[in-house]
């Protein structure tokens, strides 16, 4: 039934991130700036973090999308905060992968990210989700090799 | 409107999509085939298949024939002067950038203009955009009236005698509006500068007469107008070509090959360096037939209904905006618009599954989308095959996505 194809998209973790954001806005001490577009569709997102001792210390996002996108910045800038450089990486390829439809090792807990899984069913929409993964995994990699 | 019958032509739209009978609304993009063009391909693969104006077998000869014979279907499609002015190319893309690359490079100096509007797809600016850096030549944009129209008042503005080259759309891909190129053609000609058209979405919906419209240059697609992909035209007055130097060199595009100088042949073969897109051109002329039994003009009354009955229908919904000209009448088949607080992908996937196919995006013209002030709008265009069922469908998708985000 379409309807319920629909509701594995739009699971209702996913609106609740879009219609309540989390970590919304501009750092103001922010050590890291990416900006990052999908020029297939017109997303856009300008993600400040805050980088200390290889440790991402806080995350903000603002952009434009449409509610996967947004919901998925939500949730990528709620689960690096406070984590080391190279767990946000890892996380940014667990995502990656959950977006191929490759079988996840279920010892890491994804927390709200898990409800994403359901766009990789979606092929038009993946680049939707992968666009704030890809922003942070770009700004944290450029902010440690400096 | 036109005969429900114009559907069953169509082969691909006898299916289901996600359960739905499909309902396809994204011709803008690029519109479905009728299986006489999918025919010609197959037949002229299957048949005729030989290179073009080589040899001298008896298949090169019929694919010599059918090549040369899309080309008077395009010329008279158009009514150019001649087949000479009838260059095939792998769309309207390439045809601008063969405008801006052999006409432009020759012709535009340092502090020349070149004039568009904000409304242009980006296969109309970024040509341009190229060549007036290239040049130190000024891009300049005429702006948009409230309603999405081009004012004749905002282009005496800004046209000058110093402006080299005007490249407008004639049909808006967001829109729908239609630009009156016959009068802007006149004052880019009464400062002696060329006018280009961008043909894209009108050569599909409307009768194109460039005698008529007096245009220097036209540029369309063969896959937006029931042709195969890879197959466009353009379209240039036979005084201006003659002057312009090719900008592909190689094979069927040359006279005599010496070791440090060549010369070319004449036109249109000057400009179309390779083995032509032969099987692309035949597609295109069997589309070509298809459009002129159904008749343009009433492919154009048809959409003009359509969209007319798209727009008072979907008027009639709260938090619906519809971008572009409210006059039907001052629009083709294309209506661009948003729901509140559903972004446009999120409607395209909730129409998708409801079997229902539109375009959300920024379709390909940024600079309108900025004007629009919206990063992203939905689009739904109709064409010959396109029904007031399909349009109600669409509202019903639309109420079904409304209440599904609320």
């Amino acid at each position: 039934m379409p309807t319920n194809n629909l509701d594995q998209l739009y699971r209702s973790v996913i609106m609740d991130h879009y219609k309540n954001p989390r970590n919304k806005g501009v750092l103001e001490e922010n050590n890291v700036t990416i900006d990052m577009n999908n020029p297939t569709c017109g997303d856009v997102i300008h993600l400040t973090l805050k980088v200390e001792d290889g440790i991402v210390q806080d995350a903000k996002f603002e952009g434009e999308g449409c509610s996967i996108s947004m919901a998925s910045a939500s949730m990528m800038t709620q689960i690096i905060k406070n984590k080391d450089v190279d767990t946000a990486v890892q996380y940014a390829h667990i995502f990656s992968d959950m977006m191929l439809g490759k079988e996840i090792d279920d010892s890491v807990d994804l927390g709200d990210i898990e409800a994403l899984s359901g766009v990789a069913k979606f092929p038009a929409r993946i680049k939707c989700a992968t666009l704030a993964w890809k922003a942070m995994e770009k700004g944290v990699t450029e902010e440690s090799e400096q | 409107m036109l005969s429900k019958e114009i559907r069953k032509h169509f082969p691909i739209l006898d299916q289901e999509i996600n359960g739905h009978p499909l309902v396809y609304l994204d011709s803008a993009a690029t519109s479905q085939k009728p299986r006489q063009v999918i025919e010609a391909l197959n037949d002229y693969y299957s048949y005729d298949n030989a290179n073009v104006h080589r040899g001298v077998h008896t298949l090169g000869n019929r694919a010599t024939d059918h090549y040369e014979g899309a080309r008077e279907k395009v010329r008279k499609f158009i009514n150019a002067k001649s087949t000479q002015e009838v260059i095939f190319t792998r769309g309207a893309t390439t045809a601008l950038n063969m405008v801006a690359q052999s006409y432009g490079r020759a012709n535009v100096s340092e502090g020349d203009e070149i004039i568009i509007t904000h409304m242009e797809h980006h296969s109309n600016i970024i040509p341009w955009q190229q060549l007036a850096k290239e040049k130190g030549a000024v891009l300049k944009y005429i702006v948009l009236e409230e309603d999405g129209t081009l004012s004749l008042d905002k282009v005496r503005e800004a046209v000058t005698d110093r402006t080299k080259i005007v490249s407008i759309m004639y049909v808006s891909n967001v829109l729908g509006t239609m630009n009156p190129i016959k009068e802007i053609t006149e004052i880019a000609h009464a400062h002696g500068a060329v006018m280009v058209v961008d043909g894209a979405q009108a050569a599909p919906h409307l009768k194109l007469d460039v005698q008529e419209l007096n245009c220097d240059f036209l540029a369309f697609s063969g896959h937006k107008m029931c042709g195969p992909t890879g197959i466009g035209v353009l379209y240039g007055k036979k005084e201006l070509l003659n002057e312009m130097e090719p900008v592909e060199f190689g094979g069927e595009m040359i006279d005599f090959v010496g070791l440090h100088e060549s010369t070319w042949k004449e036109l249109p073969w000057k400009f179309e360096g390779g083995t032509p897109i032969i099987a692309g051109a035949i597609g295109l002329g069997a589309a070509i037939d298809f459009l002129e039994e159904i008749g343009l003009d009433q492919i154009e009354r048809h959409e003009h209904e359509l969209a007319g009955y798209a727009m008072e229908k979907m008027s009639t919904m709260d938090g619906l905006t519809i971008y572009g000209p409210h006059d039907p009448k001052k629009r083709a088949g294309i209506v661009t618009f948003n729901l509140d607080n559903v972004h446009p992908h999120d409607l395209a996937t909730v129409l998708d599954m409801n079997g229902i196919a539109v375009r959300a995006g920024h379709h390909c013209a940024q600079p309108l989308m900025k004007w629009l002030e919206c990063s992203a709008t939905a689009r739904a265009s109709f064409y010959v095959y396109n029904t007031e069922e399909d349009v109600d469908r669409l509202v019903e998708g639309l109420r079904i996505a409304k209440e599904y985000f609320q």
